[in-house]
């Protein structure tokens, strides 16, 4: 019994769980800043795969994939702020615009790889960011094998997760921005402006995805793939709707759904197809928004375009 | 004492109606200056024109002697002006401390200071005797320490000149009484207090002066020791002139429906109404008067079944109809004009002859077999309607949200009408109507009642109910407070108990219930 | 979004006649980008996929299954419901057909063909009950649901067709289906078939249900005004459901069109964003049966010409990717940009 525990559940599948967590980590991130302003932002998963290739391509130019990272970020930006300008601006109906980013996303990157690159399917290799061993950590038994050795990526991640958190529940601009996804005439009526609010949210919630996209393609690989991003925003946004809009929870979830990820294989070993497996973050999104294992509602002024007056 | 702030000549439009029509008003330094009117008559206009929720179209504001220009809450607030609204401004999920200093948090570098915010609180909080216990989320703690909350905000940015919006209109009589402590302490710590309210009887326990406001224009402004709930009651009510309506007296005929013991909930899970019983009969109009608020939309909400009875008996014709459901109740033949014609009486982006099938679309000769829609009966239909009751343009071909009110009601009492009900609502039924249409359904309601319908009329209108009843009740806080046949009726009488009158002394019995959200 | 007259006025087909225009000029930025002459590669573009038997007949080839992805989410709009899930659908509903297809022999066409594709649309139309249910009884936003069962269908049909149903060969695929379930082509070498017929009917279906039933006059009056549905003695929760699972079935049938009529056999992730370029087809149709259809054709117009273009020019096939996206975002933001005209003038 012990055995089949440790098969599934031992240091080289948590580390690999980690991993796989990561993009999921960053994008969810974003999800939650977008959200929590009040405005939906399906679009992560064009958002995501722009900064993927953005990222990929930044690093091909000028071989620094620090620089690669800062373009993934910007080129992320910029695309929350077309969704912001059209959900918040125009109040054009917050999923419409998501998903028009997503098909423009997977147009524009391949239409531009085949254009730059002149290939269809996968760019050429670019410098990856560096992965690094934390002395003394790594020497922990166990827990050092899990997050002693892992790209930098993963760990800005991790560190992602305690500032966004601090910012959310202890500044000011936290305060606001909670106010404004809950409440947005309340915050209107105490002079906070909603819409820069919501703006500056999106915006954000677009840089965070891009470097979700970043890591997969100048992290994790060493290349960008057509769709590479593979429906990862969408668990993103399971992710963050299962970790109940928070931070931490978000990072639980993640971290839930790279495990299942990872554990694929060896379940597919014990007779359990690897596709039941990869179904269950979303399952579990449901039930968790159906309310059977606590309600997880999302902040109440969510989706509405805010009207002043 | 000299006047802290002046509003001069204040003019706003919106379509349709002008919420405030030149209204010139000054308020003294330190002084509780109560602002009644009934519901329309442009008090929340005003006071959010002063805030800057609101910009007026003419006029000018004075504070402390000189013209300012408000144009939004953030300029307001840094004039000194603070505001509890009706509906509170609080976000649920935060603590109140959260709330109270949203917007202007005390921060070190970024970072909120609790710490600091913690100790301004308490402070005001033992300065104001406003106990509030400040680790909570909002949407744990009760109403009326959400309404503390309010009040605390507005101090805690240092308002000199306080609004408070209906403050009273979801408190518990303790509640009230110490909201009105609260208020006596903040006037003699010299904050000067704009109390809207239409609750005479209030008004008159705590206001220094009153002025009133009806239709949009100011009425007068008196000192609340000069003056009497009576004479109140007649300016807010006012002397319109009575429409006329030709009718013969009732032929009043056997009981047909009628409530016993009926309590209601709305959707919040507030009880709104607290025990009502009454009975029509054939042939007669039942008037419920009152101002709106008082469960009467709860209870006619409750009768059609858009609301769910929570206690008490609902009998139509012998047989109980409480909690059947909104098909049932239609399909009893009875006929619901519903007081917001937008939201429940139409299909706005529906045409004419949609919506003049709206409830009944489902009956032949509507439908066929295979239920498909029988356009040529649904078109005769509309076209006999819209002819029969002048509906203008009679193009039923046209959308409907491109009608006036008065046509739209129209098409809705056409609707309910021609069906022939036994038992008929009207709820509001010419509200925000022109005289012509005002007369025509007038005319039509009574039509109905000679016809053999009993009717159930509700109405914020006083003219209203006392043309077109034959026997009147009022309602006020969920209950009936006063009945009597239309010969022992008059203004005065029903002003009275709508606005908490003699039969209300009953403080004790008044509780309302907030339940758990 | 929502359109009430059964027919379209002049003014509604300006905006989305205008958000295309305004779509193909940004489009024709990133032509020049790529260094080729804009009106050449649109000319080569539109002339191969409306100009000639064999274009055409491949455009609509290419329209039918967004014909059935328009018409499910425009459906659904009409009930003021969501549905993002038709990829999920169509999938299940795909499915569901080439089960029947390979699972029976020597049954004749006309009890066949039938079978598979009430198959798929059961499928599809219970899988999107499910969403519906969570929404109409415990008030779960669609959105997000649909998107799940996306993805939920996209694993459950992979175990599928690389477990049980696999064929045998080594490509993720089931066997090929009995000709007696097949949708035979109409003008071989292209792939139109009779798929298309069943589109067409589809359409007027739609169109009668909504206009001519009083099951069409429920789903407009819950998409229109819940509130005034419910005193109209309108079951809003029953009327979603059935919106849902309406939509759901219309959904599958795309699914259905590809497997039994162009591919023959259910292939691993077969659509290329069929649903969600329905979204797209039922924005740009503005939720009309008949738009769907123009709309449809549009974009098959486009992924049809695409190819071409690609062949003939540098200009690569994605662009019209973009342009579809561009389409979406201008449509849905010409339709308030005009409403909030209206409103001022009327104010």
């Amino acid at each position: 019994m012990w055995d089949y525990l440790v098969y599934f559940v031992n240091a080289t599948v948590l580390a690999a769980a980690l991993r796989m967590a990561t993009p999921l980590i960053f994008t969810s991130l974003g999800g939650i800043f977008a959200e929590r302003s009040g405005v939906i932002n399906i679009g992560l998963e064009g958002m995501m795969l722009i900064g993927a290739f953005t990222g990929m391509l930044t690093s091909y130019f000028t071989g620094q994939p620090w620089l690669g990272l800062i373009g993934a970020l910007i080129a992320g930006a910029l695309m929350g702020l077309v969704h912001a300008v059209a959900a918040v601006t125009y109040k054009v109906n917050q999923v419409v615009s998501g998903t028009a980013i997503n098909i423009f996303a997977v147009g524009v990157t391949v239409f531009l790889l085949r254009w730059i690159f002149d290939v269809a399917g996968t760019s050429p290799s670019v410098s990856r960011v560096p992965v690094v061993t934390i002395p003394l950590v790594n020497r922990i038994p166990v827990i050092g094998q899990i997050i002693g050795t892992h790209n930098i990526m993963v760990y800005l991640a991790l560190v992602l997760v305690v500032i966004v958190h601090i910012f959310l529940f202890k500044t000011v601009w936290g305060l606001r921005l909670r106010s404004v996804g809950e409440h947005p005439k309340a915050a209107d009526t105490v002079g906070i402006d909603v819409f820069l609010t919501r703006y500056l949210a999106v915006i954000t919630s677009g840089a965070l995805a891009g470097l979700g996209g970043a890591y997969l393609s100048i992290a994790h690989l060493s290349r960008f793939g057509d769709q590479m991003t593979a429906g990862r925003g969408f668990i993103a946004l399971a992710a963050m709707i299962f970790g109940k809009w928070t931070p931490f929870g978000a990072l639980g979830a993640s971290l839930l759904f790279g495990f299942a990820n990872a554990v694929q294989m060896r379940l597919q070993e014990l007779g359990i197809p690897s596709q039941f497996v990869q179904m269950v973050p979303y399952i579990l999104t449901m039930i968790a928004l159906a309310g059977f294992i606590g309600r997880a509602t999302p902040p109440k002024a969510i989706g509405k375009p805010y009207k002043k007056e | 004492m000299e006047n802290i702030l002046e509003l001069k000549n204040i003019t706003k439009r919106f379509p349709g109606v002008v919420a405030n029509d030149n209204i010139s008003l000054d308020i003294k330094a330190g002084e509780i200056h109560a602002l009644v009117g009934e519901n329309g008559s442009g008090k929340s206009t005003l006071m959010n024109i002063l805030y800057g929720l609101y910009n007026a179209d003419e006029g000018e504001i004075y504070l402390r002697g000189e013209k300012t220009r408000i144009t939004e809450p953030k300029q307001a607030i840094d004039h000194g002006i603070g505001m509890v609204f009706q509906h509170f401004m609080l976000v649920e999920p935060l603590t109140v401390f959260e709330n109270v200093i949203l917007g202007s948090e005390p921060q070190k570098r970024g970072f909120i200071d609790f710490k600091g915010a913690e100790r301004e609180v308490a402070r005001l909080s033992k300065e104001y005797g406003l106990k509030v216990e400040t680790k909570s989320r909002v949407e744990d703690i009760s109403v009326g320490q959400q309404q503390r909350l309010e009040i605390l905000k507005a101090l805690y940015r240092k308002a000199e000149i306080l609004i408070l919006d209906e403050p009273t209109a979801v408190l518990t009589p303790q509640e009230t009484d110490e909201l009105f402590q609260v208020m006596r302490n903040l006037k003699e710590q010299g904050t000067t207090i704009i109390f809207i309210s239409h609750k005479i009887r209030e008004v008159m326990e705590i206001s220094d002066r009153v002025s009133v406001l009806r239709r949009g224009k100011l009425v007068g402004t008196k000192n609340t020791s000069a003056t009497s709930r009576p004479e109140l009651a007649e300016m807010m009510v006012g002397r319109e002139v009575l429409l006329e309506v030709e009718k013969e007296k009732a032929q009043r005929g056997e009981k047909i429906f009628s409530v016993s013991d009926l309590e209601v909930r709305d959707q919040r899970g507030t009880k709104r109404v607290k025990g009502v019983s009454l009975e029509i009969h054939s042939g007669e109009i039942l008037g419920i008067a009152g101002v709106e608020g008082n469960g009467q939309q709860e209870m006619v909400e409750a009768i059609t079944g858009l609301l769910r009875t929570e206690k008490g008996k609902i009998y139509l014709d012998g047989k109980e109809l409480q909690n059947l459901g909104a098909m049932q109740v239609k399909k009893k033949r009875i006929g619901y004009i519903p007081e917001d014609r937008h939201k429940r009486g139409l299909i706005l982006d529906f045409n004419v002859a949609d919506n003049m099938i709206l409830g009944f679309h489902t009956e032949p000769p509507f439908v066929q077999r295979f239920f498909i829609r029988n356009e040529k009966a649904i078109k005769e239909n509309a076209e006999k309607l819209v002819e029969e009751y002048d509906v203008r343009p009679p193009n039923i071909q046209q959308q409907v949200s491109t009608f006036s009110g008065g046509n739209q009601q129209k098409i809705i009492a056409a609707r309910e009408f021609s069906r022939k009900p036994r038992f008929l609502i009207c709820s509001q039924p010419t509200r925000g109507l022109d005289i012509g249409s005002i007369e025509f359904i007038h005319s039509q309601i009574i039509d109905q009642r000679d016809k053999g319908a009993g009717i159930l009329l509700v109405s914020a209108e006083l003219d209203e109910i006392l043309s077109l009843s034959d026997r009147i009740a009022v309602m006020y806080e969920g209950r009936i407070v006063g009945e009597m046949p239309i010969e022992e009726a008059d203004e005065k009488k029903l002003g009275s108990l709508m606005l908490g009158g003699e039969a209300g002394e009953d403080k004790g019995g008044d509780e309302v219930e907030a339940g758990t959200k | 979004m929502k359109l009430e007259q059964s027919s379209l006025t002049s003014r509604e087909i300006i905006t989305p006649i205008i958000s295309v225009i305004l779509a193909l000029l940004v489009g024709a930025v990133f032509i020049l980008i790529v260094g080729e002459n804009p009106i050449e590669a649109y000319w080569v573009l539109f002339s191969n996929s409306l100009i000639g038997v064999s274009s055409i007949a491949a455009t609509l080839q290419r329209a039918t299954p967004l014909i059935f992805t328009g018409l499910a989410v425009a459906f659904a709009f009409r009930c003021g419901l969501f549905n993002i899930g038709a990829e999920g659908q169509l999938y299940v509903g795909a499915m569901a057909a080439v089960i029947v297809g390979v699972s029976f022999s020597g049954i004749p066409k006309v009890i066949h063909l039938p079978m598979a594709i009430i198959a798929g649309m059961l499928a599809g139309g219970l899988w999107a009950s499910i969403p519906g249910l969570l929404k109409a009884k415990l008030g779960v936003h669609e959105v997000i649901n649909t998107i799940m069962m996306n993805f939920i269908a996209y694993f459950l049909t992979d175990y599928l067709v690389t477990g049980p149903f696999h064929g045998g060969r080594w490509t993720p695929e089931t066997a090929r289906v009995f000709p007696t379930a097949e949708l035979s082509r109409l003008f071989p070498p292209t792939r139109l078939n009779t798929g298309i017929f069943i589109a067409i009917a589809a359409i007027i279906l739609v169109y009668f249900i909504l206009w001519r039933t009083r099951f069409g006059y429920e789903i407009r009056a819950v998409g229109f005004n819940p509130t005034a549905a419910e005193y109209g003695g309108i079951s809003v929760s029953r009327n979603m459901v059935m919106a849902m699972v309406f939509s759901g079935a219309l959904a599958s049938l795309a699914g259905v069109e590809q497997i039994l009529g162009v591919h023959g056999r259910f292939i691993q992730r077969f659509s290329p964003d069929l649903g969600f370029m329905g979204i797209a087809v039922a924005l740009l149709g503005k939720n009309h049966p008949v738009g769907v259809f123009f709309a449809a054709v549009l974009f098959g117009a486009l992924r049809t010409g695409a190819a071409a273009m690609d062949r003939l020019t540098d200009v690569p096939r994605e662009l019209v990717v973009i342009i579809q996206a561009l389409i979406i975002m201008f449509v849905a933001a010409e339709e308030l940009t005009r409403r909030l005209i209206q409103r001022r003038r009327r104010a």
